[in-house]
């Protein structure tokens, strides 16, 4: 279904914050912002919810470090078990180092994995780019403009009164 | 910490701002008035021209050393490490000093960008990026003399707990040299992924600058479809995190695991359990020093005198001040336990590394890893760049040689006076030596060309530090 948006272009970081805090305040539905950097408290202007992939990081560390304890446990002990220099087979101290390593490296790997697939970053993945320069130095919020006429006008307002340098309107079709 | 008034830059904002306003007391990061389009294009700049004669001349250097140590690698590879000097005594020197130095070189990488992340260092991120290209170069750099030292690499892959034909004989999670398998591929595939996640946006920048169809596409391809949304970017900061605070106990195990090797075995000198902090400190050292090195002449060819200033290099010449002192209490307290223990082949160990045949070698070290860097004391060395530079590479020779001392002069005396020898190296081990530093300028050299070198996404975020109040609220 196409909806019709209205884009703002900012040039400053406080713009934007402004705007996006004020256009929630007023009930505005926020489609996204796109900045060239991170801009901190955006993510509190714009109302968004804190990120829930650090479980899928511990369950990633757990599950990976887990089995590998379990295999280093089987091989050492259970499949072919060699006695070196009279030491037990059951270990489990020299077994920590490897135990460790493998619990970082899943827990990163799974993190990553997430993050890529949650937010659809995919090799070959053509950008939704809503203003030219947002990679660069500039700032952008969308709103969804899909309601009375009234209220498109108040939020044109509201993006003139953060000095926004671009205002559009256009559709998600034509953005896609 | 107010710095004193002379240490404040002219345009640190005091005659500007309003009178209610709080006067900001920290020198802004980046210098020169940058705005961050002027960071994107200050950035792109290099990437985007054609490359200089001196950029082809140190290509060109480096390669030629590269291309020697690929011919005395196939040279060894197929005649055997019999053309090394290794003995029955030595069993252990250039390859594994190597190795070691190169995986010491690369700690510094995920210490900027890991634990100086953690610790809120916000100038960590004009040198981030390359320091942790650094890193990758060095660890495959490091990577390389293990393999060769196997004598047949093309079985090399026999160290990973694969199901084989062979019984399956699986490998002992018991010995350090299979702990240190995991530590180094876990430590190279974590921090690749660092770094290329924090390439992301900014190779996103470089596709939506691109002028030709081949760069779109190929930063396209890199960039996966990256747009800027902050929906992406709060779950993007939130796995940065996740990762620096993985990397960071990383970075701490690898080092400790490399100095397991060492320290489980019973050769007097290796024996000590001081080892693991040593090494880690002494990979810290090492790794600055080489950041260092690397940066001043980054900063100078690619024209970043504004992204990485004085500020930088004076914090990172601290760091390098703090570690030398730890490195040198380390050489310190090895010989008191040595004497204070009563162990005579311990004590005879010590004595035998700074007076025996080879203690000129301890005397290197000493000389630039602890008794040079104390002139980092004075602020005004810290700032000036020819001593500063000089003395990174005299760090990076004195590091060299530390492995060296504890690997060949542990090994040439040991127990027993019949079993005693002497080691040389043969011209074969210095052509791979050589052809390492190749192999990682090479690289190197190829990156700056490539990848911008300073990351731009977060270059412009700092960018307002120390210009108004609002920097300095986190």
């Amino acid at each position: 279904m196409s909806q019709q948006l209205l884009v703002g272009v900012f040039a400053g970081e406080e713009d934007i914050l402004a705007a996006t805090g004020q256009a929630r305040r007023r009930g505005h539905a926020i489609v996204d912002t796109f900045t060239p950097y991170a801009v901190h408290g955006l993510d509190r202007a714009q109302g968004l919810p804190a990120s829930r992939l650090p479980w899928v990081c511990f369950l990633c560390g757990l599950i990976g470090g887990g089995a590998m304890l379990a295999f280093m446990f089987w091989v050492s002990a259970a499949d072919w078990p060699i006695n070196v220099g009279g030491k037990p087979f059951n270990s489990l101290p020299a077994f920590v180092p490897v135990w460790f390593e493998v619990t970082v490296l899943c827990a990163g790997l799974g993190s990553v994995a997430a993050l890529l697939l949650r937010c659809g970053l995919l090799p070959g993945r053509s950008p939704r780019v809503y203003a030219a320069g947002v990679t660069d130095d500039r700032f952008v919020l969308v709103l969804r403009a899909d309601t009375a006429g009234v209220e498109v006008k108040e939020m044109r307002r509201l993006l003139e009164d953060h000095h926004a340098v671009e205002i559009r309107e256009t559709t998600s079709e034509e953005e896609a | 910490m107010v710095s004193p008034t002379a240490a404040r830059p002219a345009h640190a904002n005091a005659d500007h701002a309003p009178p209610h306003a709080p006067v900001s007391l920290r020198a802004p990061l980046v210098e020169g008035d940058r705005d961050c389009h002027a960071v994107t294009e200050d950035v792109c700049r290099g990437l985007e021209g054609r490359p200089t004669g001196l950029w082809w001349g140190a290509l060109f250097a480096s390669g030629a050393l590269l291309l020697l140590g690929t011919v005395a690698v196939i040279y060894q590879v197929r005649v055997g490490i019999g053309t090394w000097g290794l003995n029955r005594t030595v069993g252990w020197a250039f390859d594994i000093t190597n190795f070691v130095f190169w995986i010491g070189i690369g700690h510094a990488g995920t210490l900027i960008s890991a634990v100086l992340f953690l610790f809120r260092q916000r100038w960590r991120t004009a040198v981030n990026r390359s320091a942790e290209a650094m890193t990758l170069f060095a660890v495959a750099c490091a990577g390389i003399f293990p393999l060769i030292h196997m004598g047949r690499p093309w079985l090399a892959f026999w160290v990973f707990p694969y199901p084989n034909t062979r019984g399956p004989l699986w490998v002992n999670f018991r010995s350090p040299l299979l702990w240190d398998v995991f530590a180094i591929s876990t430590y190279f595939t974590i921090s690749l992924v660092f770094w290329y996640i924090g390439l992301i946006p900014d190779l996103a920048t470089l596709r939506d600058r691109a002028r030709t169809k081949a760069r779109r596409a190929f930063f396209g391809l890199l960039s996966l479809g990256w747009n800027g949304s902050n929906r992406t970017w709060v779950r993007y900061e939130t796995v940065y995190l996740l990762l620096a605070g993985l990397a960071t106990p990383l970075v701490i195990s690898v080092h400790t695991i490399v100095s397991m090797d060492f320290a489980t075995s019973v050769i007097p000198g290796w024996h000590t359990t001081i080892f693991p902090p040593y090494f880690v400190a002494g990979a810290i050292f090492s790794g600055m020093a080489m950041v260092l090195t690397i940066m001043l002449a980054a900063r100078r060819l690619m024209r970043f005198e504004n992204y990485i200033t004085a500020g930088h290099i004076d914090s990172m010449c601290k760091i390098i001040l703090a570690m030398s002192c730890i490195v040198g209490l380390a050489y310190g307290t090895e010989f008191f336990v040595a004497w204070y223990s009563g162990n005579e082949y311990e004590r005879f160990a010590f004595r035998n590394r700074a007076f025996g045949p080879m203690g000129w070698s301890y005397w290197v070290m000493v000389g630039c890893n602890v008794v040079a860097p104390q002139i980092l004391w004075f602020r005004s060395m810290r700032r000036c760049i020819p001593v500063v530079f000089v003395l990174t590479l005299a760090i990076n020779v004195g590091m060299w040689f530390e492995r060296f001392v504890i690997i060949a002069t542990s090994l040439q005396r040991d127990f027993l006076p019949s079993s005693w020898a002497d080691y040389r190296p043969t011209l074969v081990e210095l052509a791979t030596l050589a052809g390492s530093f190749g192999l990682f300028f090479t690289l190197f050299l190829l990156f700056c060309r490539v990848l911008p070198m300073i990351c731009m996404s977060e270059v412009k975020g700092v960018l307002s530090y120390g210009r108004s109040t609002h920097g300095e609220k986190e």
